[in-house]
């Protein structure tokens, strides 16, 4: 894959956003919040740092894999992965909408390409991430496995017993990432339930764990991960606390869970838009 | 009793459905390198220790956590491999519902969960671990199979079987010993009903444990001069349709016995296939919309009603409804 600039994976990154927005403008439905805030993180993984076959293949040998466990910002993942060639751009106007592949929540049945399970019932995607590494590790491939988790998400027991499981049996080629923006639907994690200190609960549950200060500056994203990456092999699984802001890139929904799962209307997407560049091409 | 009973399959030895699947699980292991095995802290109740020793880079042991489990086994599938879950019943159902559900049947995953201790003969633990409600939940799963051996020979068949066929998979056993009445050679064919007895008079449909009870129940109605067709419905889901009318079309009434719940369990899926097709009178051998207790299983089957007696009883009744 041609490596691309910080500049280029900017202008992607524009472009990815106001995917997300139309989208969930055309159905009138779905999470804008967290698939703004996670956009960086996207296009560093498709476009940068992930080896991966656009001609899709759900063993994914000899590539590396991607599970999204909080399925619910499938708008950015659905952009990212059509911008990355999997499936043409103009299907996104499908989402959310009646006989299409790109379902609210990510799934395998209609054969989305990209898509390797489903998510949206939170806590699972950890465990399936972790399942899909040991299966690397018997076959002998070497490529690395992610994950990528919600805050909120953090909630949920099975995360828990995922946490305690990787470790244990050595998942050193597993980079699993929290995107930390500390809002769930009815309001900030610290009302709804305090996640205290997750680095101190991952660390003390044998992980590997290293901060992106800032997950919507695409250099320190890239910077996070190649770290990440010098950290597997050695026994341990590898945690990337992501910090985000929700909504980030559209001055109004920056920052608050407000739009966490509300699409905007005709008045407010005009101006969302009109803060993001029209960089690659609308669908 | 059912040792003077002129029986139509006999037995010399018992043993555990379980260590069916154990030592099937083993030959898997042997003949089919994809095959992985987990184990939620059970393997001596799962019998899957000797798989464990003999191939312990395909084996995990993944502690008391059995939504993990699911999750992993579930991306285990992502590269080839074959992963066999097992635990008891109840936490391989009603515990990981929401996993199963998303991760392994909607996602359309290879996974082949083993689920042993079901139903009442479960015994002593009581109702906290006696599961009766798996069957319903697992068939109600778009994509699942569900299959319920009724002994240790036809256990290890389906456990052979199940490896070779795409797709997720329930298969239920049990903790007893019980009668080793069916062939050690058996063919097993998912989705084919087996015709264990022919007869004129009345179809019993039976699954799991209840076969052998079935078997005791022919031999007493036969007795009575009652012609009873027997029929071995080892795989609730896809149910074999085909044998069913075939054989309702015939004895003109319909006996399900199941160590289940009525409500969910095989006699619900007999009596959807007889009324749409075939309207005839069925009777319910099963639990009764209770939770079980402690017990020894045979004090248990005759306790709820789920024995060849009250198989008989049911047989005729059905008759007299024709």
């Amino acid at each position: 894959m041609e490596k691309h600039s910080t500049e280029q994976l900017q202008a992607i990154c524009s472009q990815v956003r106001r995917d997300i927005l139309r989208m969930v403008h055309a159905c009138q439905s779905g999470h804008p919040g967290a698939s703004l805030g996670c956009t960086e993180f996207f296009v560093a993984l498709y476009f940068d740092q992930m080896k991966h076959n656009k001609n899709f293949n759900i063993d994914g040998i000899g590539e590396d894999l991607f599970f999204l466990s909080n399925g619910h910002i499938s708008p950015v993942w659905y952009s990212v992965l059509s911008r990355s060639g999997y499936f043409d751009t103009k299907e996104l106007a499908t989402f959310r909408k009646i006989n299409s592949r790109l379902q609210g929540h990510p799934a395998t049945e209609e054969g989305l390409p990209g898509i390797r399970v489903a998510s949206g019932s939170l806590g699972q995607g950890l465990s399936v991430a972790i399942g899909a590494a040991l299966t690397k590790k018997m076959n002998g491939d070497k490529q690395t496995v992610y994950a990528l988790m919600g805050d909120g998400e953090q909630q949920e027991g099975q995360i828990w017993e995922a946490a305690m499981c990787a470790p244990h049996h050595k998942v050193d080629n597993l980079i699993a990432s929290i995107d930390l923006n500390g809002q769930q639907i009815d309001g900030p994690t610290k009302e709804i339930m305090n996640l205290l200190d997750l680095k101190a609960k991952w660390e003390a549950f044998g992980w590997e764990v290293i901060v992106t200060e800032n997950g919507n500056d695409i250099t320190n994203v890239l910077q996070s991960l190649e770290k990440a990456k010098s950290l597997l092999g050695k026994g341990k699984p590898v945690l990337n606390l992501l910090h985000t802001d929700m909504g980030f890139g559209v001055d109004f929904m920056v920052g608050t869970h407000k739009w966490h799962g509300v699409a905007p209307n005709d008045e407010q997407l005009e101006k969302a838009l009109g803060q993001l560049e029209e960089t690659l091409g609308d669908y | 009793m059912e040792k003077t009973l002129d029986t139509k399959y006999t037995y010399t030895e018992k043993k555990d459905t379980r260590s069916g699947f154990g030592d099937g699980f083993l030959e898997l292991g042997r003949k089919n390198k994809n095959v992985v095995g987990l184990c939620a802290d059970l393997i001596g109740s799962l019998k899957m220790g000797a798989f464990q020793k003999e191939f312990p880079d395909r084996f995990f042991q993944v502690g008391i956590s059995e939504a993990n489990m699911m999750g992993l086994a579930a991306g285990m599938t992502i590269g080839g491999k074959i992963p066999f879950t097992g635990t008891f019943a109840n936490f391989s159902t009603g515990r990981v519902y929401d996993q199963i559900r998303q991760s392994i049947a909607y996602s359309e995953k290879n996974v082949k969960i083993c689920a042993s201790h079901a139903g009442l003969t479960l015994g002593e633990d009581g109702a906290t671990h006696q599961i009766l409600e798996d069957v319903g939940m697992m068939k109600m799963l778009p994509n699942m199979t569900v299959i319920n051996p009724c002994d240790y020979n036809q256990t290890k068949a389906a456990t052979l079987a199940i490896a070779d066929h795409e797709g997720p998979v329930y298969l239920r056993f049990g903790r007893p010993s019980w009668p080793i009445f069916t062939p050690a050679d058996q063919p097993f064919e998912i989705g084919k009903a087996w015709k264990m007895i022919d007869g004129k008079d009345v179809s019993l449909f039976a699954t799991g444990h209840l076969v052998w009870e079935a078997v005791v129940a022919e031999a007493m109605l036969r007795e009575e001069g009652i012609s009873v067709e027997l029929i071995n419905i080892h795989t609730i889901k896809p149910l074999d349709t085909a044998a069913i009318l075939a054989s309702v079309a015939k004895t003109g009434c319909a006996v399900t016995a199941e160590e289940h719940q009525l409500n969910g369990g095989l006699g619900d899926s007999v009596a959807q296939t007889l009324i749409r097709n075939n309207p005839a009178p069925q009777e319910f051998v099963g639990v009764d919309d209770s939770f079980g207790e402690s017990g020894k299983p045979v004090d248990l089957l005759e306790k709820y009603g789920l024995n060849a007696e009250n198989i008989v009883k049911a047989v005729k009744k059905a008759i007299a409804r024709k």
